[in-house]
């Protein structure tokens, strides 16, 4: 699946003498993790059918340092910082949007003060943004009609950073019931991969987290975990297989489904 | 007699206090700096609606109604303790009943209707601990003195609210017989809500000596309960009556995700990011000891983390939301914070007799929280979510990684592993920065 339109980086625009409005911050997730790649792909699809004009950093992009950050190792997390906000200063970005709740609340929360200020804004909510301003219509908006659809909370979305509307927003406007999990927003239970955790088995218990949350899921009997982090995106679909339940739910980042929505 | 046995009492009791407070004060600043004095109106409007409005709690309704009946109950009963102080200097009873008629009658019965509450309420904070055995007041951190604290705190109050009714229920039968000293020689009833039927139940059948002596039990009673419950505070995980105020104005103000950049880090990699700076350099503060990288013990931390863990009541909320501590892991959040507080105790008390540079050889990394404890967190802010005090567990956990990661190089392999790919390939997995726009054409 080959995107039919061209995704310009910010040095290639540079070279044409054009620049973007927003920056586009992919996310190593999103830039080389299969699944993940698909939700990049579902963004690039909404900015473009919208008439954003974006662009990407490609190969300057770098780690934003976030998982060594919450590991506790401050000098690479800096280090990662202080190269990435050269790059963006180099092409004067003033504004980000970002797939990944962990780039957007290091972008967001921990760079200013190293030096890097841009408005950062999640996926979701520029999505609800281009919505509300009529620049995209949901034509294919049977397509999740009637269907129960639950919200995982991204901690760093939610509670980090108190967003918890505009992926529900989102929702209601695919014509889909949304439910809530046991745990949600403020409550919501983690899907266990936070503070680097994702790179490391987990310590000695006597579960793993992300079955622990998927079986939160479960319970609500949704169609679709929708989510807006590629992380948690990895953790639930774990724990979705470990419960063989593949064919019953499936687990699609907000972005996905506004794009199968809009027939993308 | 009784003026000066009466004076030296509460005298005596305020000085312990204030001199075991200013103890707690000085542990606390054993911690590092950190600016908490910007913003004064947000401080003040989360003070208020946290700590003296509670509002964290009520996310629990059951607990939050019966510790509301608790707090109330201790606030309001702190103005029949002004006319007890009042009564103990001048040698008066009910000094404030004739000028203040029946605003008096009522301040006096919403008291004793606010003690019934507290009473039931303890019983029922009793019955959870003891009885239900509720999960998270019965976890392994808790063993113990902890356990006894809590029991200890409940068994205070409850002997508090007999004092009370045993005074105002003696004392009313005293007054329909003409002997009280409020109004001697007249026969008539204090009206109060509670005691005004209570009273004649109970001790209706008491002598005129015996009264005397139920009386004068009570008053003192509530006196000395107050003066040993006061004292008692500094030792107790109970503090928390009065620390939530400064706690939660101190509170972090900014986003939960938001972690501080430590700025002699950003000091280093400025100088290696920039060439025209000579490394080898003079900084013009050779003599200084560098401060060390996050934390290994309490001195480590900021005074923000050491009032946290004396604030902190060990209700739990934090360990019954954290991810990690569900899932059977080590980590408890709230054992963080008691550990925590263990250890200023125990090294405050060793600078105190043995003077500033004292060292025990033992620390709050090691001794006390192990490192599985600290790997176990996902840093999903539930627990600072949860605190209905705004203490923050996970800024130490985060402080205490960083002491191990950059100080000592140690952690789980896996994460050596994807710090160094973060540092060569710029990605947290071994795949190479030509390949970023690769999604672009799949």
């Amino acid at each position: 699946m080959s995107t039919t339109f061209q995704v310009p980086t910010m040095a290639e625009l540079m070279a044409k003498g054009e620049t973007a409005d927003i920056l586009f911050w992919v996310g190593c997730s999103g830039s080389f993790d299969d699944r993940a790649k698909k939700i990049t792909k579902a963004v690039a699809k909404i900015l473009h059918a919208c008439n954003v004009k974006f662009a990407v950093l490609g190969a300057e992009e770098s780690c934003t340092g976030d998982p060594a950050k919450r590991a506790g190792n401050e000098f690479t997390f800096q280090m990662q910082a202080m190269m990435n906000i050269q790059v963006l200063e180099g092409y004067e970005v003033k504004k980000i949007v970002t797939a990944c709740p962990h780039c957007f609340n290091t972008l967001k929360n921990e760079y200013p003060e190293l030096g890097g200020k841009y408005e950062v804004i999640h996926h979701t909510q520029l999505i609800q943004e281009l919505i509300n301003q009529g620049k995209l219509a949901l034509k294919g908006g049977e397509l999740y009609k009637g269907k129960k659809i639950t919200f995982h909370d991204p901690c760093y979305l939610g509670r980090a950073n108190d967003v918890y509307e505009a992926p529900r927003a989102l929702i209601e406007k695919l014509d889909a019931e949304l439910v809530e999990m046991k745990r949600c927003k403020t409550n919501g239970l983690c899907c266990g991969a936070g503070g680097a955790q994702m790179f490391k088995e987990a310590e000695k218990g006597n579960k793993e987290i992300n079955i622990e949350r998927t079986e939160d899921a479960l319970e609500t009997n949704a169609s679709v975990i929708a989510t807006g982090c590629p992380f948690c995106n990895t953790m639930m679909t774990d724990g979705v297989k470990n419960f063989n339940k593949e064919q019953d739910i499936q687990v699609l980042d907000v972005a996905e489904l506004i794009a199968n929505a809009a027939d993308l | 007699m009784a003026i000066i046995i009466f004076s030296i009492l509460v005298v005596g009791g305020f000085y312990w206090f204030s001199k075991n407070v200013m103890q707690v004060r000085s542990n606390i600043l054993l911690g590092r700096e950190i600016d908490r004095t910007d913003n004064a109106s947000e401080r003040w409007k989360t003070m208020l609606l946290v700590a003296f409005g509670q509002k964290k709690m009520f996310t629990r309704p059951i607990p939050a109604l019966l510790h509301l009946c608790l707090y109330v109950a201790f606030i309001i009963t702190q103005i029949e303790l002004i006319e007890i102080l009042a009564d103990g200097f001048s040698g008066s009873h009910r000094l404030f009943r004739s000028s203040l008629g029946g605003f008096y009658t009522f301040m006096i019965s919403f008291i004793e209707i606010l003690s019934v509450l507290a009473f039931i309420a303890t019983i029922a904070f009793l019955s959870r601990r003891n009885l239900l055995k509720l999960p998270r007041l019965n976890m392994k951190e808790l063993v113990g003195w902890p356990t006894k604290d809590a029991n200890l705190i409940l068994i205070m109050e409850i002997v508090l609210v007999t004092f009370i009714f045993m005074m105002n229920g003696a004392d009313e039968v005293m007054f329909n017989r003409g002997i009280s000293h409020a109004a001697h020689g007249v026969k008539d009833s204090f009206n109060f809500s509670i005691s005004g039927s209570l009273g004649p139940v109970l001790f209706g059948g008491l002598s005129d000596g015996g009264l005397e002596v139920i009386e004068r039990i009570g008053w003192w009673g509530h006196l000395l309960m107050v003066l040993t419950f006061l004292n008692y505070l500094p030792y107790s995980k109970h503090f928390h009556i009065v620390l939530a105020f400064p706690n939660t104005y101190y509170s972090n103000l900014e986003k939960k995700g938001k972690f501080n950049n430590i700025a002699s880090v950003t000091e280093e990699v400025k100088k290696m990011m920039d060439p025209s700076i000579d490394p080898y350099a003079t900084t013009g503060n050779e003599g200084e000891v560098p401060q060390r990288f996050g934390a290994k013990d309490v001195t480590d931390l900021t005074w923000k983390n050491l009032l946290d863990a004396y604030t902190c009541t060990e209700c739990g909320r934090c360990t019954s939301s954290c991810p990690a501590n569900q899932t059977g892991k080590l980590l408890s959040p709230r054992k963080i914070m008691m550990d925590t507080r263990d250890r200023l105790v125990e090294l405050g008390e060793g600078i105190r007799k043995n003077g500033k540079e004292f060292t025990d050889g033992k620390s709050l990394l090691g001794d006390y929280i192990t490192e599985e404890e600290i790997w176990a967190c996902t840093s999903c802010n539930a627990c600072v979510q949860e605190c209905p005090v705004n203490i923050d567990p996970l800024s130490i956990i985060v402080d205490l990684r960083r002491y191990l990661v950059m100080e000592e190089s140690k952690m789980p392999t896996e994460l050596t592993g994807m710090m160094s790919n973060i540092e060569n390939n710029g990605a947290p997995w071994q795949f190479s920065p030509a390949d970023r726009g690769n999604w672009i054409n799949e």
